[in-house]
Formats: C-alpha cells, structure tokens, sequence
C-alpha cells in the first residue's frame, strides 16, 4: 500500500517542481479535456497555446495581460507570506480604474509630464482606499480579511454603475457627455495615454499595442524581491506568517503589519487598474470587469510567493487569457474556459505541493499507519 | 398600522424569503462542513454549478424537480474534488476553496453556453392551509414553492442532527478535536468527506433554487456573491444553526429590499441597493468579530486544519 510520510525537512526541489508539474498537468488536462470535446487534440493545443503567442502581436498581448497579472500578484505575495489574505484586488483594481478615469478626464490642463503621474497616483489611492477600508476593519473590528475583501469587490462594480450610468440629460460623473448616454467614458486624450511602444518607433513592436507601462512593472519585481527577501519588513512577514506566537512574542506589532500588507497589495491593485485605463483600455467602461484580480491570486500561488516566480507565473496565466479568447474565435468554445484552466492549475499546485513536505512510501498492508503532522 | 403599511410589510417579508432560501440551502450546507473542521470557501463555486446543471436538465425535462436534484447532485460532484484534495491530499483549504469557485465559475460558463435565453416552466405557489392566514407571516413564510418549504425543513432537519442526535456529535467531535475524535475510533477523513459533501449538495441545491425558481433564467455568473455571503452568514450566526436560519432571512429581507423598492418605485439609489447585502455583511461580520474572545468561541476549534492521522 503507498502511504504518506511526512519528510524530516520540505522538500526544496518539489518547492520548485511543483509549479511545472501542475503546468504540466493543466496542459494534459487541457489535452484530455479537448479530445473529449471530439476536436482534433493537436489543432486544438496549437489554438490554445500556441497560435496566439506566434505573432509579435501575440506576443506583445501576452506580455500585456502579464504585466498587471504580475504587478498585482507581487503586492498579493506580500501579504500571504504574513498570512493576510487579500483576495479582492478585484475590486481594488477597480477603483484604480475609476480613480484614474477621473483624473484622466478632469485634469487635463496638467502638462502631459504631470499628468499621467497624476492619473497613476490617484488609481493607487483608489486601491489603497479599498484596501484601506480591510485593513481598517480588520485592526479595529477583527473582521476576517479574507470576506470583507471579496464583499467590497461586489460593491466596486457597483459603485463603477454608479459612475457610468447616467442618462444624457443627468450624466453620471465620468459618462462621455458625447456618449449618447453609453455608459462609457470618453475616449482618453492623447496627452493622458502612456506612450506605445510603436509611438516611440521601436519598430520591432511596430505591430503590438504594448505601452511604457510595463516598465512600472518590471521596476516592481527588483524592488518587490529585496522588500520580501532583504528588508526586516519582509523577515517579520515572513515570521508573522510562519510563527505569529514567536512574532507576537518578539512585539512585532500585528496591526501596523496588516496595514503595511494590505495597502501595499491595495496600491499596487489600484496602480494596475490605473494602468489598464491609460495603457491598452483608453476609456473606462461600466461592464469592465478585469478579472485579473482573481488570477493574480494563481499567479501568487504558482509563484511560490516570490518576485521572480511571480514573473513568470504571470506569463503562464497570460497564455490562458490568450488562449481562452482563440479558443473562442476559432473554436468557437466559451471564454470562460479560460477560468476553468485557470482553477485546474491551483488545484493540481495545491495536489502538487503535498510532496513538498510528504512523500511517498511503499509499505505492507498490516503495518501500522505512520503517525505524524 | 395602516393597511396599506401592513401590505408592503408582508410583500417585503415575502420578497425576502424568496432569497433567504437559497441562502438557507447554502449556509446549512456549509455550516454541516465547518462543524466537522473543513473550511470550504468554494460554496459561490458549487452553487454556481448546482444552478446551471438544474437549468439545463429542467430546460430538457421540464421538470422542476429533476432539475434542483441534478442541481443537487453536481453540486456535490464538484465538492468531491474539494474533498479529495483538502481531506485526502491535506491542501490547505483556503486557496483549494478559492480554485474551486474559480473552477466552477468557468465550468458552469463552458456548460451553459447554449442555455442563455432559454426559459423553465413556473414552479406553482403551494400556500399551506390555515398557517397561510396568519397576518403578515402568513404570505411569506406559508406561501412558498415547494422546494422552498424543501429548504426551511432541511434546515430545520439540520438544527435537529446536529444538536440532538449522534451523528451530529460525531460531526461536531470530529471538528473540535480530530485527534480525540480519532483516538475514540471515528473516522475523522469519513466525518469530513462526509460533511463536505453535504455541503456540496446543499450548496447545488441552493444554486438551483437561484436558477429555477428565483431568476427562471441562465445567465454567467448568476450566483453573483450569495455563495460568498452564505459564508459570511456561518460566521454571523457563531455557528449556531438556528441564528443562522434567522441570519438568512434578514439577509434575504435585505436584498428583497433593492427588488421591492425598485417595484415601487421609491427614489433610492439602485446602485446602492444592490450594495446593501454586500455592505450589511461586512457591518454584521465586524459586529460579530469585533467581541474576539466570543466570537471565537463557537468556532469550531480544528477549523481549516488539515488531519493526517
């Protein structure tokens, strides 16, 4: 009989393989799922994973879709390393977009250099007031963090409504008065959009709709990775996580951390938002639902937590977003297969981890169990 | 008091019950399964499922009831996966929670592709003679479909087990202490698989009711919340079955209330109607966490941890 023993010390190679085991398992899901659907498997593999990542233009949306995945998920990591669980920055991304909007649409008389600063840091304060709202609750009402997160991401769409419909004679506060009464915002002024790759005549990304706004993300995982692994900020996270009795003991002050996470996970939510509207968006939409709030949370995971996994968790999840959108067009298959890829993956890392601190043994059936953890 | 304050009371009261019941369904489902010490976060997921599978199997047969039971029964199909890799492969039950709502959200967007737009028969009003008099109570609570006097007995049915019978104190053992339940000679991993699949089920159920019965229609991502906030009501009630059957219906009144006034056309922002049951729970959560000491009290003391015996 093949029992579980739970190892002496966790296992770091599995540490490390688990995320490539589970890739490989979602992709063998994905295999298995599309031979059940009757399609031909190797067509079908090459729309979903492939075909979109084949073009410059593909690339270049992969990297879109992975920058505000990353940047989301480095604030997330942050706070889970300490056990704070942030699982609405949904909602707090969605504030950016609408701080941000507001700022895009308003002041406009800034110059060009002051202005997109403006914009990003009003779409950080709308995630940080988010998450500030969390945080709050939490420090002064021991609310669990995990549930008023997610409660204020169904208010955020509500409050996006709130903001975008209107009727053309009452307009709501960031409608396009031009709209007809659409619940959409005007289309951005040049002078608050980031610049484009192909603006800048990089011809190699003549084609793709990247914009400068990656970089912001790129600057995030360096200093992302020495505030988790460097800073004494990180190391009291890390013991608040693993031993809150020994932080406690230590006067580690509980409540300033759960601040420090949760706007720190909040800001970085809302800048993505911020992103979005004045990066590939350009408008800011009442249906607009980024759902990259939630895979950010896979992309934590997958990413052991850490800056660089986080990185490169962010492109894998990109290709289920771009595979989920050809898998729509060519093979005429829901988008929301893409979710369906996306739970697979952490329920087969979550299998996959079990190795990290078990493995497997072979022992006779009468022997006794092996008592343990 | 006025009648006509009378008849608005009872409509409201009526309206709400309406959603208190798949909320009914859910939260029971998923005080079942923390009572025994797991903590499945993937009831907005189960739900979600258990009410496309119900809509497309009523949408086929035509029949109300082979729906909710399909409903039912994917419900706890899908919480088997929780199960097995929570209580089997000891993951840690809050990201397992979340892949499986994540999970469930795209799988009942793949499965009800070709469903949006398509109808269900009415399911008929039975009013239970005589209770159905009473003033005020009498329109609400004994003028239900039959599935929803289905969810008020379960839940009752629920109170009973847990408090006065033996399996309810294998399950609440099981909870408080595994290692004990264990050393006495339960199974902790057959408890466990046991109460998560009951959730399953209930959780389907309640998705059900939700697609059949309450919306008559499919649409993505209908659920939208009430899975999340039967959780929050399991926290609110201290794990105490029968304040969560109240807890349900005051949130059912709550979100009854954005429908009601938009009927009646009282000048109240809809927007923050809507918002009411998600800013309510949050109210109700710090209300109820904010005592530590007693609202700790009641939870079940092994919560969320894994057992590997």
């Amino acid at each position: 009989m093949i029992m579980l023993e739970p190892r002496d010390q966790p296992s770091r190679l599995m540490q490390w393989l688990s995320p490539l085991l589970a890739v490989a398992l979602t992709v063998l899901c994905g295999v298995l799922f599309f031979s059940y659907l009757g399609l031909e498997v190797k067509g079908a593999f090459y729309v979903f994973f492939i075909e979109p990542v084949s073009s410059m233009y593909g690339v270049g949306e992969l990297l879109l879709k992975a920058s505000p995945l990353c940047l989301i998920a480095l604030g997330l990591a942050v706070g889970y390393r300490a056990n704070i669980w942030n699982i609405g920055a949904e909602g707090q991304m969605v504030l950016g977009g609408i701080f941000g909007t507001y700022a895009a649409m308003y002041w406009l008389a800034l110059p060009s250099y002051l202005l997109i600063p403006a914009i990003l840091l009003m779409s950080i304060l709308g995630g940080l007031l988010w998450a500030g709202i969390v945080a709050a609750l939490k420090n002064w009402f021991n609310a669990n963090e995990l549930l008023t997160s997610l409660m204020l991401v169904y208010i955020s769409f509500q409050l996006l409504l709130q903001v975008m419909t209107g009727t053309q004679e009452n307009l709501a506060l960031l409608q396009d008065p031009n709209g007809a009464g659409f619940p959409i915002s005007p289309l951005f002024e040049m002078k608050a959009m980031l610049p484009m790759f192909s603006e800048l005549n990089w011809s190699l990304w003549s084609t793709t709709r990247m914009h400068v706004g990656i970089f912001i993300t790129l600057l995030f995982i360096p200093v992302m990775w020495l505030l988790v692994n460097r800073s004494f900020l990180g190391y009291q996270m890390l013991v608040a996580g693993q031993a809150p009795a020994a932080a406690a003991y230590s006067g580690f002050n509980q409540k300033k951390l759960v601040w420090t996470c949760l706007l720190i996970s909040g800001g970085m939510a809302g800048l993505a938002g911020g992103l979005e509207m004045i990066g590939p968006n350009g408008q800011l939409q009442a249906s607009w639902k980024p759902g990259y709030g939630f895979a950010a949370i896979i992309v934590a995971f997958v990413g052991r937590l850490q800056p660089i996994g986080i990185a490169i968790a962010s492109l894998i999840l990109s290709i289920t977003y771009l595979g989920g959108e050809s898998a729509q067009s060519s093979l005429s298959l829901p988008k929301s297969i893409t979710l369906l890829f996306q739970g697979c993956l952490l329920f087969f890392l979550l299998a996959c981890d079990l190795f990290i601190q078990f493995r497997l043994k072979w022992k006779p059936k009468n022997q006794q169990k092996t008592v343990g953890a | 008091m006025s009648t006509e304050l009378i008849l608005s009371l009872t409509s409201l009261l009526a309206i709400g019950l309406g959603y208190a019941i798949p909320l009914i369904f859910a939260s029971m489902g998923e005080l079942v399964v923390e009572k025994s010490g797991v903590l499945n976060l993937g009831v907005e997921g189960m739900m979600i499922v258990g009410a496309v599978t119900a809509f497309s199997v009523t949408v086929d047969t035509g029949s109300v009831w082979l729906g909710l039971l399909a409903g039912g029964i994917a419900g706890t199909l899908i919480s088997v996966i929780f199960a097995v890799l929570a209580i089997h492969l000891l993951t840690r039950q809050v990201p397992t929670g979340l892949a499986l709502t994540i999970f469930g959200l795209g799988l009942s967007g793949y499965l009800g592709k070709d469903l949006v737009g398509k109808t269900v028969p009415d399911s008929i009003v039975y009013p239970v003679p005589i209770l159905k008099e009473i003033p005020i109570l009498g329109d609400s609570l004994f003028t239900q479909t039959l599935p929803g006097y289905l969810a008020i007995i379960i839940g009752l049915v629920v109170v009973y087990v847990l408090a006065k019978t033996r399996i309810g104190l294998i399950v609440r053992a099981v909870g408080e202490s595994p290692e004990v339940a264990h050393s006495i000679g339960f199974s902790v991993r057959k408890t466990r698989y046991a109460a998560t699949l009951f959730g399953g089920l209930m959780a389907g159920l309640g998705g059900g009711y939700i697609a059949l019965i309450q919306q008559k229609f499919w649409v993505e991502n209908m659920t939208a919340g009430i899975g999340w906030i039967a959780l929050i009501l399991v926290v609110f009630s201290s794990w105490k079955p029968f304040r969560l059957i109240l807890g349900a219906i005051f949130f059912g009144i709550i979100s009854g209330l954005s429908f009601y006034m938009q009927a009646k056309n009282y000048p109240i922002n809809p927007n923050l109607l809507n918002s009411m049951p998600f800013i309510a729970s949050m109210v109700v959560l710090c209300i109820t966490s904010a005592n530590s000491k007693r609202s700790s009290a009641n939870a079940p003391a092994s919560l969320g941890q894994s057992y590997h015996s």
